[in-house]
């Protein structure tokens, strides 16, 4: 199977009133802030947001290391955990990848696991393609960046609806930066195993982010940020990455339309 | 040595490849080039170049798309008749007059080409591109045996004189700028009037190449495609090279890998158009040369005798797995090379192995066993730019996954899949992910085990192995997103209650 961005043939259900918000375990962990700010912001568009208490990690950490039987435990645990049938809202691309795409492979015999991948959205595509958003920018005029996952990007799409939804915001700016599709160079375990490649690749990617003399970039991955912003931060530049339901929240307040 | 069998019953192991050794120095070799700024300035502008090449052979996105999965479908069902497709391969060619060798391994394969070419007193060799003759160091087995054998492709020659390796499969001199090039010619082309303009550079080089052709007892060269029902081997070049190597010479040798048989013509046109437009942006290559038989009673040229040497070498083990098999529909464009970001910085020959890149990551670890290139999946973020530009649609990114697994797995699994398979396993790492598993399978571990390191923040550790060399450390969270819900939800309800 080769895995083209999902938002092509998708079929988009209509506004739910309720559904999951999935975390993931960095958020969890180190940036929980941003799950807030995508409850709150979800809230405001009159949407019950569920966070159930048992979620823990997707279980890309070990698949992408080659330990499949030890990540489809972990992913069968996370299934369990979102019994109703609403949509699965996941703040971060690449683990949206793996529920939405993966899993039907890796869970290939659970029982309805096609349904359950179905359930999966990514926070921006939920925004665009299932709530339609329209938004309205009560934030000072600014340029920002955009960055988004690898796997956001070529799996589910997120380029095309994080262009989207900061295009609607009137008084922000999107610069394109050089390379901009490239990958950072976080890639889990990798940045780990092979450090040295990993470096020069995040070292590329931090310095075209910075030319574009912005003061923040915008991405709806915290394992491309927490690598970025964490050379940018070695590198003693003020520039940083901000989770996209953070700034949303921030500049706007939204109306159904 | 010309047996019929396809190559896939089992014989002993011959001498590990040279290419086993430098796959083994993958980290050592990543630091080497990844230190040199003007390799890396080669590799950077020319993977740009031919990124922009690509992009403008395809504008029309949907008749890509169109292509790519027509492609993947030809080479699918090639795959599926495999053994069928071979056996009426050798049976055409040799009714045509061509003679076919079947090489499970390298060695066999060397000492195939090179005994044939002693048959004939044979002393001179010029070889046309032929990645599948670097897999068995042929250049090197001919040496031994005292036959001279000159690259005739201007990259290969290039890496010739350098006694370098190609460094890309298309561009074998890519690593190389022009100025490096006019140095190396100036060292070893007498006469050669310095200059770094690329025309002058490359018609000097062409003309010691012309001599070597006209004296030439033998003509190597490797075929893109082998067209069963018609019993022919197509060449794709771009130098006129080729046509050479299989027409002055009396003996012409074609030797490729046992996955490039396709089924009819038919099936020619949309992998040549996707091949040259994903490899080069070229609508169509300057030759395309189509070899059905020697030359014929009457006929004034074209070699008197021609022989196919399909190789094996590892291929069959790819075959036999419904997943690594897509391995083999690979037409060898090098696009996934050049969208290849870890490729962009570290080089070619930094992966020690014959083919570089997510393509090279993919074979290697058949040929040369996993153990010797357990590091090559890994040194990959799974970005996915290589597959999405496969033009026969290999999950590039899949397939790597699937040898990171077997690289991992348990030394004893069965059933084996490959040469090598658990040689990557080690037990501390097992143990981390068995240990990881159980606490995130089980919601209160977790809970446990979240409260336990947002409570340590203060003393975690700011040094993070090779994270912090470049990055400082994340830091943890004084309280989880869980622990926020938690308290949320229940001032929530408070103030909804008062
Ligand atoms: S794997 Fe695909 S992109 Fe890479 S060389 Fe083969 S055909 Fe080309």
């Amino acid at each position: 199977m080769t895995l083209t961005n999902s938002q092509h043939q998708r079929h988009y259900p209509a506004p739910p009133n309720q559904i999951y918000l999935y975390g993931t375990c960095l958020a969890d962990t180190l940036f929980p802030d941003s799950g807030i700010d995508a409850i709150e912001f979800l809230e405001r568009q009159g949407i019950e947001v569920i966070y159930p208490q048992g979620q823990t990690c997707c279980g890309q950490p070990a698949y992408n290391s080659g330990y499949t039987k030890q990540a489809r435990t972990v992913a069968k645990q996370q299934i369990k955990q979102f019994p109703l049938d609403i949509p699965i809202v996941v703040i971060s691309g690449s683990c949206g990848g793996m529920m939405r795409h993966h899993y039907q492979e890796l869970l290939d015999g659970e029982p309805e696991i096609s349904q359950f991948c179905d359930r999966i959205f990514e926070f921006t595509e939920f925004l665009v393609n299932v709530l339609k958003i329209k938004l309205n920018d009560n934030g000072e005029p600014e340029r920002v960046a955009l960055h988004t996952s690898c796997a956001a990007r070529r799996e589910m799409g997120v380029h095309l609806t994080g262009r989207e939804l900061l295009g609607q915001l009137e008084h922000v700016e999107l610069v394109t930066h050089p390379y901009e599709s490239e990958c950072c160079g976080f890639g889990g375990t990798f940045s780990v195993k092979h450090g040295d490649i990993s470096i020069a690749m995040v070292n590329d990617k931090s310095q075209h982010l910075a030319e574009t003399g912005v003061v923040r970039y915008v991405s709806a991955d915290w394992g491309c940020m927490m690598n970025i912003n964490g050379a940018l931060e070695y590198q003693g530049k003020s520039l940083r990455g901000e989770h996209i339901a953070s700034y949303l929240l921030n500049r706007t307040q939204t109306k159904e339309q | 040595m010309n047996n019929t069998t396809p190559a896939s019953q089992t014989q002993p192991l011959e001498d590990e490849s040279k290419y086993a050794a430098s796959a083994r120095n993958f980290r050592q070799n990543v630091a080497r080039d990844l230190a040199n700024d003007e390799l890396r300035s080669n590799f950077r502008g020319a993977m740009d170049y031919l990124i922009d090449k690509r992009q403008s052979a395809f504008s029309d996105q949907d008749e890509l798309e169109t292509l790519r999965r027509q492609c993947q479908l030809i080479k699918q069902r090639c795959l599926v008749k495999l053994p069928l497709l071979l056996e009426q391969l050798e049976q055409q060619l040799t009714s045509n007059g061509i003679k076919v060798h079947w090489a499970e391994t390298i060695t066999q394969a060397n000492e195939i080409i090179a005994s044939i070419i002693e048959s004939k007193q044979g002393k001179t060799v010029v070889k046309g591109k032929s990645m599948v003759s670097e897999e068995t160091a042929l250049n090197d087995h001919l040496e031994q045996r005292d036959i001279e054998c000159l690259e005739s492709d201007m990259g290969e020659y290039i890496v010739q004189l350098a006694h370098e390796h190609p460094s890309h499969i298309i561009m074998p001199a890519i690593h190389q700028n022009k100025r490096q090039v006019a140095d190396l010619f100036a060292k070893n082309i007498e006469g050669f009037e310095h200059t770094t303009d690329v025309d002058a550079l490359i018609q000097q080089g062409r003309k010691v190449l012309r001599e070597k052709f006209c004296h030439a007892d033998v003509g190597v060269s490797g075929v893109n495609f082998a067209v069963a029902q018609t019993g022919t081997l197509c060449l794709v070049e771009n130098e006129g090279n080729g046509r050479m190597c299989t027409t002055v010479p009396d003996l012409h040798i074609a030797i490729t890998g046992i996955e490039k048989v396709v089924e009819s013509l038919n099936d020619v046109p949309p992998l040549l158009s996707l091949l040259t437009r994903s490899a080069t942006g070229q609508a169509i290559s300057t030759y395309f040369n189509m070899i059905s038989h020697p030359r014929q009673t009457g006929e004034k040229d074209g070699p008197k005798e021609v022989h196919l040497v399909l190789l094996d070498n590892g291929r069959s083990q790819m075959y036999s797995d419904p997943e690594l098999r897509q391995t083999l529909q690979c037409i060898r464009c090098g696009a996934c090379m050049n969208h290849c970001p870890v490729y962009t910085r570290i080089g070619g020959h930094a992966y020690g192995t014959v083919y570089p890149g997510p393509i090279g990551k993919m074979v290697s670890p058949h040929m040369l066993g996993l153990e010797a290139t357990t590091n090559l999946p890994t040194a990959s973020s799974l970005c996915g730019a290589c597959g999405e530009v496969c033009p026969v649609k290999i999950p590039i990114p899949k397939i790597l996954l699937r040898l990171r697994e077997e690289s991992v797995k348990p030394v004893g699994d069965i059933p084996l899949i490959m040469k090598g398979q658990g040689s990557g396993r080690k037990p501390i790492e097992a143990s981390v992910w068995k240990a990881w598993a159980a606490v995130h399978q089980s919601p209160t571990l977790y809970a446990l085990s979240m409260w336990a390191v947002t409570r340590a923040r203060a003393i975690l550790p700011q040094k993070l192995g090779p994270w912090t060399q470049a990055r400082t450390a994340p830091k943890v969270a004084a309280q989880t997103l869980h622990e926020r819900v938690k308290l949320r939800n229940s001032q929530k309800q408070e103030s909804g209650n008062e």
